[in-house]
């Protein structure tokens, strides 16, 4: 990574600061309407702790999450790419549910398990981010052109070597489209089930202490920090794609 | 004559929403060993059908695919294909894709053999220099000719070709038909080769079989018997112009434009 690659988002982020401090000032905003940078800060500094040990919680959680979507979403998605009979049987079923608005569900799981706070959570992650990834494989692999699969199946290879050799590499592209849309889903799934459930923990319920003692600028800080992580973690698979799938990205020419 | 490649009577339909489409219906094919045959029909005439029932990769309503001797129930891995499409998997350098045939096949050969043979292999096409290159980093002519040491790679006894110079360009095209004939003097093979093209069906293959409208059947087989070293002057000859002209209007048959 060159140096500019570094320094023109960093860049990016400061003018944006700038910008915001400016617009808050310049309209002499009360920080319940807009917080500014600067209020940010002592928010951030006076719950420290609890930022790390929420912002952890929140973190693996979501993590877990993802990696339980990447699991059954790939799983199914190789079911339904590679036979059109359970394709057809299983896309109404996964549409529904996917169109499903998970603001409705999350009660709904709070009181089916209650009081197990990570499962409910890492269950919410996975329920609103498998669809994606599902949806990229099954096409990936139902999508790929049959002379692909003749290359090898004329020298009598099985089923799995084809899949294995030729079509879940060629799927990869997709997957890591889908796996960037589903990691920022996944973070909404988290954030939604720290913010409804009571007693709960992780930064959807810093926020949402924040909201009851009307401590605005803590709220936008968690606004920040869920931000934060999710550009870290969007990162973590761009890093990811760019080792498993680099071979896709065409060199400019 | 024992012929490496016979294909006896076959007849095959698809079965579509709008009930059973014909694709073949009488088809004879003979190569002998060391043949190499082209065939050339309109299109849309079950030519690549035809490729995939001697790949074994599917199986006729009727008639027989015998391949030296056996009957065909399946792949086999004595069978070599090239299509239009290279077909290069681009995760691979052009050297893995060339040995993909040999990860499948077993040949008793030692990695450093299996490399060895690769290597050569783009060597005699051309390609030395670019074994460690990405397929999107060369040339659509080049990745054909990958593909082609690809088909080899694993010393097929029949090999398939399926208009494997179709979306080239001309000149790139007959710098690929000479490929072809080093190819095949180094590396004995029996081949077939569909093609559009009747220039190029007489300049490779030494039997051209013309294949009428869909359904298809064998309509007309001609032996090629062109004199002196396989260069492009060749296709310019009087003998050639006549055999072109012969093939043209077979075509102008089987499409239907002129009495038989």
């Amino acid at each position: 990574m060159s140096l500019r690659q570094i320094t023109v988002p960093l860049l990016a982020l400061v003018l944006f600061g700038l910008f915001w401090e400016w617009l808050v000032w310049v309209n002499g905003w009360p920080n319940y309407k807009m917080a500014s940078p600067s209020d940010l800060w002592p928010a951030f500094w006076k719950f420290r702790w609890l930022f790390l040990e929420y912002g952890w919680e929140t973190l693996w959680r979501t993590v877990v999450g993802l990696l339980l979507s990447v699991i059954f979403g790939t799983l199914l998605g190789m079911v339904m790419g590679l036979s059109k009979t359970m394709r057809d049987a299983l896309y109404p079923l996964l549409v529904g549910f996917n169109a499903i608005p998970k603001a409705t569900v999350v009660p709904i799981i709070a009181l089916m398990f209650v009081g197990q706070h990570d499962m409910n959570t890492i269950l919410i992650a996975f329920l609103i981010s498998f669809f994606p990834i599902a949806v990229s494989v099954s096409i990936g692999l139902s999508t790929l052109e049959p002379e692909y699969r003749d290359i090898l199946a004329s020298l009598g290879a099985s089923r799995f070597t084809i899949f294995w050799k030729i079509a879940l590499p060629k799927t990869l592209p997709e997957f890591f489209g889908a796996l960037k849309v589903a990691v920022t889903l996944a973070f909404i799934g988290t954030n939604l089930m720290e913010i409804v459930e009571p007693h709960g923990r992780g930064l959807g319920h810093l926020f949402d202490s924040g909201k009851i003692s009307a401590d605005y600028p803590l709220m936008f800080a968690v606004l920040i920090a869920l931000a934060l992580m999710g550009i870290v973690l969007y990162y973590v698979v761009v890093a990811l794609e760019k080792v498993f799938a680099g071979w896709a990205e065409r060199s400019p020419t | 004559m024992t012929h490496l490649i016979d294909i006896k009577g076959v007849r095959h339909a698809y079965r579509t929403d709008s009930g059973p489409l014909p694709v073949l219906d009488g088809l004879e094919l003979s190569v002998p060993e060391g043949g190499f045959a082209a065939v050339v029909g309109p299109s849309g005439c079950g030519k690549s059908t035809l490729t995939r029932l001697v790949a074994g990769l599917m199986k006729p309503d009727e008639g027989e695919v015998w391949l030296h001797g056996d009957l065909v129930k399946g792949p086999k891995s004595t069978v070599g294909m090239a299509f239009q499409n290279p077909v290069l998997l681009e995760w691979r350098t052009i050297l893995q894709n060339v040995m993909l045939p040999l990860e499948i096949v077993s040949t008793g050969m030692t990695r450093k053999q299996q490399e060895d043979r690769a290597r050569h292999l783009l060597d005699l096409v051309g390609l030395t220099g670019f074994e460690d290159k990405r397929p999107s980093e060369l040339s659509g002519g080049m990745r054909q000719r990958a593909s082609l040491c690809r088909s080899i790679v694993h010393k097929p006894e029949v090999l398939i070709l399926d208009e494997p110079f179709g979306a080239l360009d001309a000149f790139t095209r007959e710098d690929l038909w000479q490929t072809m004939h080093k190819v095949k003097a180094e590396e004995p093979f029996t081949g077939v080769l569909i093609t559009h093209d009747l220039r190029e069906s007489i300049f490779l293959a030494d039997q051209v079989i013309v294949l009428s409208g869909r359904p298809a059947r064998t309509q007309y087989v001609m032996d090629v018997h062109l004199e002196g070293p396989r260069d492009i002057e060749m296709l310019y000859t009087p003998e050639s112009a006549e055999a072109l002209n012969v093939l043209r209007q077979q075509i102008r048959i089987a499409q239907g434009r002129d009495a038989a």
